[in-house]
């Protein structure tokens, strides 16, 4: 075992410290929630009375030795904190060694901790959110299956383990939205969703070839080192990267594979919140992140980056001000809020830990919102319309209070999280400089506003203004806040909402924490002054919300919503998802059941007619011949007589020539 | 040397076995069942010591015995085993205990007795061994064409219990088939022997002997096809595969179990063992023409599962599917290709056995393998619906499970060879996603919507005890393949360089690649 | 005298019990051709034998001739077998043996 040399980009090379100490035991990272579910699915309904304390524990206890790790990392010299641990030898054949093995540096232990935290709080939520659903203890294995896939993901030290992480997290995802299999909207969503993601998927297995095929190897450390060296030609790191990119936005619900992640949403709600909103969908981000030193090579890829979070962020809010149910508007943020985060580490080493960062912060808000969201739709008797919400705050507070907070994160509202993170992105993208600098920045700006615009329409809905429900009748509803299982979990996401922003962006924590993985990256040229800028966010921000108030406080909201043909043809296409489904369906589908059917007929009718057609052709050939056996003993003997004048005819023939 | 006659041992078994139950009085079927599982037993036990004991980075054949059998003919019983030969040896050796626990109640609908299934299942084997141990090319035709037999009893006797006319029609479509195809392959080997004759001086039909000739091109490749479209319809590749639904949906479950699992590897083992150490410069020259019918077996099969509403057809077109990614890799001559390819016929053997076994219990329960008169299974039978849904995930290559090392294996392989051979033919994972969960979907999910499909009984005893082996073996494999790579891949290297065939160096190496166990 | 006539004779024989075995539907006469082309046969293996000076071919007319017995009695045996259920001795009736 040779110590540690140097964990960083900088010096081209990357090496990795070997595993000692309490490292050792990071293993136990995935084993526990592993074992967790192990013990749940195995065990069947005998673990149902107590299944889901299991789950709990098997989660909380992944937090702890994330947290043992994390100090143990935090007390270590700056520049050898990236501990890698080889388990075993994984496909070991001749040039292609795969092993199982884990890394713990800087950007991973901080996902382990926001996967596990956040991860056990939800747990958390869970006992009390399922606590009548007969199939609690299943729900806890998956979780708990989710959380060992996502942690393999973040844990792995080469490519492939990364790639077995990334498609396990897409099973405990499918597993997770089809939890009520009963519902068909359900089944169909969760296959939709492993669908694109397989889409994506493929993308990263190519790359992953690609780097076989360039450098015989899918180690971190030596892509890495290649790829810093500039040892890899432009075009093969291109291709890499962009392939990359194509897995990025599978699972991160990006343009143009976004369609799955609000169909998601017929998951549990705790679901959304820990796998559609907190951690699975910003895996796309950490792939990128952890792919700084071969994106930092490809300035056309990170251009590509830069357009798909763009054009995401816009996809996101327009639809988002579209939606009434309330878990499709908190997904569509989402998918424009990983917008950012793509638009963010697709700046380059300015970004990368400005991307994390938002990813951190969004990811206590957006499960906090989520949660509260739960908290709701549970209280309403899994109501999810908003325009049959309304004056909710009475009977709710505590959701109302952390879900209010969580809404002034992600609105960007000082001095919360989102604020800090969201502006820095901002900032970052105008200097980025030229044309392209101000076209993402306005873009960036817009968006801000537009999200302030349909999050603050989302909360006047559901806790102001009046109610569109009543206590009576057929419909009664008998709002009421959640249990503190529920409860208790909200408040510290809402903590969390109110400090991580300040926590990682002010004073550059976080960028200098990740610096060794993601690069160094000194003060910009300010193409604006980060004040001015910081007012204008502000502004622009306020403008949405005040659209909101005026739109939706002041003015009564409907209990149903106008028909599309009342309203303009913006709310019509993004009701309609901007028609991506409508494209998908018509550009894949719809083709690909035709040429199914073609190919079924073609198999039927013309292979196995070719063979059977041979069959067919032997059996009338042999038909006619048959008919040759008259059952006359004449016609026998004259055959006879032939066949002997023919042989004598023959032999005579043979001897005269 | 004094060493265990491992492989004539593993063929006496089933061998005596398969007369000793046809022997038993017809009255005595649970007898036969018992017999035929403890014998299955031993052999599983005798094939895991016979792994155990191979020694997998000694070079040429294990075990090896030889005995003359036509002097005249240089025909001899020579038996061996190499790295690939072993390891489907062991596979025939692990799926026939399950099978025999499978079919348990299955035979006593057939139409010849209980005895008679259980020692076809037996002669079966027998010829699995056969097949995979020979080392006689023409003692391998006549295993070759000996497993047909019971075969084609298992289907046309045993198969599906209301469809007399179809399952007469599969077995017959599956023999001539297979004897066409048998029958080019004897031409073959005649052929062999013939230009053995001329270059050796005295004819020979031993596997090591012909592998030393030099046989000129043209003769080659007329020698090469007679024995690939053998091999080809055997696999089944594209497009001489319509017999394999046919056979695969009237089969009885353990007849298809081991109809997919293990018979249709002997073309694949074919391809590997006998087409390109044989005949290398055919091989290189049809290589283009093997990929490219892999490449299309893989969407064709993919998409023809798409479409079927039979779930016994849908899992046969599984299958064509796989046989292209498996065909793929003995064909990229890549060492990587090649070892994934091996170890794909292992686990293709083991996931798509347990999506036959699964389908089958469905099945037996009501009787339709009709996708439509299921869906929301998963309500009734959740641990069905549960095996089936991982039978499904190792059949659509998820990481963790055992198909994903073999197919990456292959297509990681492949594309340092053909890079777009290998991209086109990972696009094919996508369609894997939508034939397994689409037919998920169809049957698990969704509101219970056949009143009668409300009383199924969720998976006996017996049928834990059958799906159990094989579901912790495909994790197994998954986490764990070393143990299997390791035996596999020396032999598969050494088959590619034997005819100058290496792997490609990467481009840019990294400095220490080979190096990277060595962390601890 | 020529042998050549004798085996004139043995050929014009067999064509004539030839033709009488295609030609005649009536079993017994069928038989008797037969027997007739069996007798041509046996005269030109006598000649043969003459020919020749040795005696082998009267010794395989030996055996045709215990053959052409064996013969007559199965044969006769058959036909009177097949009279009895079919009331004939028809060759064409007995046609079930076909296609």
């Amino acid at each position: 075992m040779t110590p540690a040399v140097a964990a960083g980009a900088e010096g081209g090379a990357v090496h990795y410290a070997a595993a000692s100490g309490a490292f050792s035991l990071s293993w136990l990272l995935i084993a526990l929630p592993l074992a967790g579910a192990a013990v749940l699915l195995l065990g069947g309904k005998r673990t149902d009375k107590f299944g889901h304390v299991v789950g709990t524990v098997a989660a909380l206890a992944s937090f702890v030795v994330g947290l043992v790790i994390f100090f143990t990392l935090v007390g270590r010299d700056g520049s050898d904190r990236a501990v890698s641990q080889h388990l075993f030898s994984w496909i070991p054949v001749n040039g292609f060694q795969v092993d199982a093995g884990l890394l713990v540096d800087q950007l991973s232990v901080v996902f382990v901790l926001l996967i596990t935290g956040v991860g056990t709080l939800i747990h958390i939520y869970s006992i009390g959110y399922m606590a009548h659903d007969p199939g609690r203890r299943k729900f806890f294995a998956y979780m708990n299956l989710f959380l060992a896939s996502m942690l393999l993901l973040v844990l792995g030290n080469n490519f492939l383990a990364l790639y077995a992480g990334w498609e396990l997290v897409g099973l405990s995802s499918f597993l997770l939205i089809k939890f009520w299999e009963y519902k068909p909207a359900a089944a169909t969503a969760a296959n939709k969703a492993f669908y694109m993601n397989r889409v994506g998927d493929v993308g990263l297995a190519i790359a992953i070839m690609f780097m076989f095929g360039t450098l015989g190897s899918t180690n971190y450390d030596h892509v890495f080192t290649a790829a810093a060296g500039g040892a890899i030609g432009h075009g093969t790191i291109t291709a890499i990267a962009l392939l990359l990119l194509l897995g990025a936005c599978g699972k991160s619900g990006q343009f143009p594979l976004q369609a799955w992640l609000p169909d998601a949403m017929e998951g549990p709600t705790p679901i959304s919140a820990l796998i559609h909103a907190a951690t699975m969908v910003t895996a796309g981000v950490y792939l990128i992140a952890r792919s700084a030193p071969v994106f930092n090579e490809t300035q056309a890829a990170r251009t590509v980056v830069v357009i798909i979070g763009a054009v995401t962020i816009l996809i996101g809010c327009v639809i988002g001000c579209a939606y009434d149910d309330i878990k499709k508007v908190l997904a569509y943020s989402t998918v424009s809020q990983i917008g950012y985060m793509f638009l963010a580490v697709g700046l380059g080493p300015a970004g990368y830990a400005l991307g994390i960062a938002h990813l951190l912060a969004h990811g206590f808000f957006k499960a906090g919102l989520f949660l509260g969201s739960g908290s709701v739709i549970h209280a309403m008797d899994d109501e999810q319309d908003m325009r049959r919400y309304g004056g909710l705050w009475k009977y709710m507070k505590v959701t109302w209070v952390t879900f209010g907070l969580g809404y002034l994160a992600i609105i960007g509202c000082p001095p919360f999280s989102g604020f800090f993170t969201k502006d820095k992105i901002i900032e970052t993208a105008f200097d980025k400089g030229g044309t392209s600098g101000y076209i993402l920045g306005i873009v960036a700006l817009l968006g801000a506003g537009i999200t302030a615009f349909y999050m603050t329409r989302l909360f006047l809905m559901t806790f102001h203004g009046k109610a569109r429900w009543s206590h009576e009748g057929a419909d009664a509803k008998h709002p009421h806040e959640s249990p503190t299982t529920m409860t208790g979990p909200m408040i510290l996401l809402a903590i969390g909402s109110v400090a991580a922003g300040a926590l990682f962006v002010v004073g550059g924590t976080l960028q200098d924490w990740l610096a060794p993985v993601v690069g160094e990256h000194g003060e910009a040229d300010h193409v604006l002054s980060p004040t001015v800028l910081t007012l204008l966010t502000l502004v622009v921000s306020a403008g949405g919300l005040a659209g909101a108030v005026l739109r939706y406080q002041l003015r009564p909201v409907d209990a149903v919503a106008k028909p599309d043909a009342a309203v303009s043809p913006l709310t019509v296409a993004a009701r309609h998802d901007l028609y991506a489904n409508t494209f998908n369906e018509a550009a894949f589908m719809i083709p690909g059941n035709y040429l199914v059917r073609f190919l079924v007929w073609f198999d039927k009718i013309i292979i196995d007619g070719l063979v059977g057609g041979t069959a067919a052709t032997i059996g009338g050939l042999s038909g006619r011949l048959r008919r040759t056996q008259t059952g006359y003993v004449r016609t026998y003997a004259l055959s006879m007589l032939g066949g002997t004048i023919l042989v004598v005819g023959a032999l005579l023939l043979v001897r005269a020539g | 040397m004094h060493t265990v006659p491992w492989l004539t041992i593993l063929l006496v078994i089933p061998v005596a076995g398969a007369i000793l139950v046809a022997l038993l009085p017809k009255r005595a079927s649970t007898l036969a069942k018992q017999v035929t599982l403890v014998l299955t037993l031993v052999e599983l036990v005798l094939a895991v010591l016979a792994t155990i004991a191979y020694e997998p980075d000694k070079p040429g054949f294990q075990f090896a015995q030889r005995y003359d059998w036509i002097k005249q003919f240089g025909v001899s019983y020579s038996v061996g085993a190499d790295g690939i030969s072993i390891v489907l040896i062991l596979l025939a050796s692990v799926l026939m205990p399950v099978v025999v626990l499978a079919s348990w109640h299955e035979a006593e609908e057939g139409k010849r007795g209980v005895g008679a299934f259980f020692s076809l299942l037996l002669a079966l084997q027998a010829g699995m061994v056969g097949v995979f141990a020979a080392t006689d090319v023409f003692l391998f035709y006549v295993f070759f064409e000996a497993m047909l037999i019971p075969m084609y009893f298992l289907i046309g006797s045993y198969g599906a219990p209301k469809e007399q006319t179809q399952r007469s029609y599969a077995a017959v479509k599956f023999l001539l088939y297979s004897l066409f195809g048998g029958l080019l392959m004897l031409a073959a080997v005649i052929g062999l022997y013939v230009v053995s004759v001329h270059q050796l001086g005295h004819g020979t039909f031993d596997f090591a002997a012909l592998r030393q000739m030099h046989i000129d091109e043209d003769t080659q490749k007329w020698l090469f096809l007679g024995f690939f479209i053998a091999f080809a319809i055997k696999a089944p590749l594209f497009p001489f595969h319509t017999w394999l639904p046919d056979a695969g949906a009237q089969s009885p479950t353990g007849g298809a179990v081991l109809l997919v699992g293990v018979l249709d590897k002997v073309g694949t083992f074919g391809l590997l063992r006998y087409c390109i150490p044989l005949f290398p410069d055919a091989a290189d020259y049809f290589a283009p023409l093997v990929l490219a019918l892999a490449v299309i077996g893989i969407f064709y099969g993919a998409l023809l599962a798409i479409g079927q509403r039979d779930m016994k057809r849908l899992v046969s077109y599984t299958s064509l599917a796989h046989f292209g990614f498996i065909a793929l890799g003995c064909f990229a001559f890549t060492s990587q290709a090649g070892t994934g390819a091996v170890l794909y016929m292992v686990n293709h053997g083991l996931s798509t056995g347990l999506l036959f076994l699964v389908v089958g219990f469905l099945v037996a329960r009501r009787g339709s393998r009709d996708v439509d008169a299921y869906g929301g299974m998963a309500k009734v039978t959740p641990v069905l619906a549960g095996v089936f849904l991982i039978a499904g995930l190792s059949s659509l290559a998820l990481p963790g499970l055992n198909s994903f090392v073999s197919e990456f294996l292959v297509l990681v392989g492949t594309f340092t060879e053909y890079k777009a051979l290998a991209i086109v033919a990972t696009c094919g994972i996508v369609l894997a996603a939508i034939y397994v969960l689409h037919l998920y979907k169809r049957t698990m999910t969704g509101p219970v919507v056949h009143e009668e499909n409300k009383l199924v009984a969720d998976l006996s005893l017996r049928e834990k005890l059958v799906v159990a082996p094989v579901v912790a073996l495909i994790v197994a494999l998954g986490v764990y393949p070393k143990p299997l790579i390791d035996i596999i891949r020396p032999t598969v290297t050494a088959t590619f360089t034997d005819v100058g065939h290496h792997d490609p160096a990467p481009s840019v190496p990294v400095a220490g690649v080979t190096t990277t166990g060595g962390h601890s | 005298m020529n042998p050549g006539n004798y085996l004139v004779l043995s050929g014009l024989l067999f064509a004539i019990g030839a033709v009488g075995v295609l030609v005649r539907r009536n079993a017994i006469v069928v038989f008797m051709c037969v027997e007739l082309m069996l007798n041509a046969v046996n005269l030109s293996l006598v000649t043969f034998s003459r020919i020749q000076g040795n005696l082998e071919g009267q010794v395989i007319a030996f055996f045709v001739m215990v053959v052409a017995a064996a013969e007559v009695v199965i044969g006769l045996a058959i036909i009177l077998t097949i009279f009895r259920t079919r009331r004939s001795a028809s060759v064409d009736d007995v046609n079930l043996l076909k296609y």
